[in-house]
């Protein structure tokens, strides 16, 4: 095994005592204090992140729009400049490849940010399936730092290190400004459910812009928060992660994220065929969510079950702090989706669980 | 991290204080809870559930992961720390005073030998 690669806040995280582990080859802060507190801080004042080890791509060439249109399942073509699009990318049977952002910085040149532990086999696959295309792909994740600020004192901390007005930034959105001096690319986008942003920025200029920021949010209640964190807020906003909610075998009709699928856009797109057909048929298994009404949580692989027989698995699993209780999503048997009588296998006991729809909170990013 | 002297510990990180009427309380070390980080749930055994040393008598869950207890000694429950339902987090915030997990009495033939002392337990709980 290679040695974990290290962010451009490898020191800054180590030097705050943050406790790194080895996440995707990556050597990420899991938690600072306590996964716990940095959740809570994020809903209540915002959380700071370094999700540096996020891949990025540039996509750009007189076929770029056309290019994404084929390769992911979203509309890229309903995009005009500043806007960002969240899309998943397909095989051809469905199953997916990985969930991504697109930004549109000019017409026919694009960012992709990419799960990490997905970069280099999306990198691969975006390269081959480019070639009937005037376009280039390029991997650019060596050039960019990436830092979240999130929750709902984001915009307090950030505006008076602003050269422009972020209040009039819309969600989804992204502007080139500058945050404290330092050049980035400001994004309307997070993975928390919280109103916040997503800062791009150099990789030289990575740590001075986590420092500046940490510095301005010291009186306001921001707190340093690592991958632990970035998981329960994720899994209480109800959003899918890649080798979970969805991978190459669970399709995007299995788990529910048909609204990231544009079956209208003219042309074909890879895997239109398999997921027109599955919508049509109606999926085997879905992607359902689940409170437990108890503190114990029900954790990846655990059986989900009816009556005392097995129907499917959980995929994510863990403690809301906001809610005192634990949560989770499973993969299940289609038929289930409104069952009312399911439960998890914890050491051979069954804990009846609760199917609700995400999220769990009342969470509004966009505000 | 802090190792109180007049404790007994085993490598799996529990701790056994001896009490003057013959019996002791259980729980886990300073180390274990810093390692397991937040703690959302102790499940704990009944009252009169009699193990031997080694056996699995609950699960401490985290958020990040879930992990057994195992029994020092061979020993009787005879009392649970109730108040761990609705603050397990006590065995963070406080691992030898209110996170202690639970109170038993020792069998007769119960070997406190084979447990640590401070120094000794401490060389394992240094990394």
């Amino acid at each position: 095994m290679p040695s974990p690669q290290r962010t451009p806040l490898f020191d800054f995280n180590a030097s705050h005592g943050g406790r790194m582990v080895d996440f995707a080859g990556w050597e990420m802060p899991v938690q600072f204090q306590s996964i716990v507190e940095e959740h809570k801080a994020t809903r209540t004042a915002a959380g700071l992140f370094d999700v540096s080890h996020m891949g990025e791509a540039t996509v750009e060439g007189p076929q770029a729009e056309a290019f994404l249109n084929y390769a992911l399942t979203n509309d890229v073509s309903s995009m005009d400049d500043g806007k960002a699009l969240y899309s998943l990318m397909c095989y051809p049977n469905g199953g997916v490849v990985d969930d991504l952002l697109v930004y549109r910085r000019a017409e026919n040149r694009y960012l992709l940010c990419l799960n990490a532990a997905n970069a280099e086999k999306d990198l691969r696959w975006l390269a081959t399936e480019a070639e009937n295309f005037d376009v280039e792909v390029k991997d650019v994740s060596s050039c960019y730092g990436l830092i979240a600020v999130q929750g709902p004192r984001a915009f307090e901390i950030l505006e008076p290190l602003a050269d422009r007005d972020l209040s009039t930034l819309g969600y989804y959105r992204f502007v080139e400004g500058k945050i404290d001096g330092i050049d980035c690319l400001i994004s309307r986008t997070g993975y928390t459910g919280e109103k916040g942003v997503e800062l791009f920025v150099s990789w030289e200029e990575t740590q001075a812009l986590a420092e500046a920021v940490l510095r301005a949010g010291a009186d306001l209640g921001l707190a340093l928060a690592g991958l632990g964190a970035r998981d329960s807020l994720r899994l209480e906003a109800g959003y899918s992660l890649y080798g979970h909610e969805i991978d190459e075998k669970i399709s995007p009709v299995q788990a529910g994220l048909m609204w990231t699928v544009s079956l209208k856009k003219p042309g074909d797109f890879i895997g239109k065929d398999a997921l027109l057909k599955e919508k049509a048929e109606g999926p085997t298994q879905r992607i359902v969510f689940f409170k437990t009404g108890s503190r114990r949580i029900a954790r990846p692989g655990t059986p989900v079950v009816q009556e005392g027989a097995s129907v499917g698995s959980v995929v994510s699993g863990t403690f809301s702090p906001i809610l005192n209780e634990a949560i989770g999503s499973a993969l299940v048997d289609a038929s289930l989706v409104k069952a009312e009588n399911l439960a998890v296998d914890l050491r051979g006991k069954a804990f009846t669980i609760e199917l609700t729809k995400p999220p769990f909170l009342a969470l509004n990013p966009q505000g | 991290m802090s190792i109180p002297t007049d404790l007994k510990y085993t490598k799996d990180h529990e701790w056994l204080k001896l009490l003057d009427d013959g019996s002791a309380i259980i729980g886990i070390t300073d180390f274990a809870q810093n390692s397991l980080g937040d703690i959302t749930f102790v499940e704990v055994p009944e009252v009169g559930d009699s193990f031997s040393a080694g056996d699995t008598f609950g699960v401490v869950e985290s958020v990040k992961a879930a992990s057994d207890l195992y029994m020092p000694v061979d020993a009787e429950v005879v009392e649970v720390n109730e108040g761990l339902e609705d603050a397990p987090e006590s065995v963070n915030s406080d691992p030898y005073e209110t996170g202690w997990i639970i109170k038993v009495k020792l069998s007769e033939e119960a070997n406190l030998d084979d447990l640590l002392d401070a120094k000794a337990y401490e060389e394992i709980a240094q990394d």
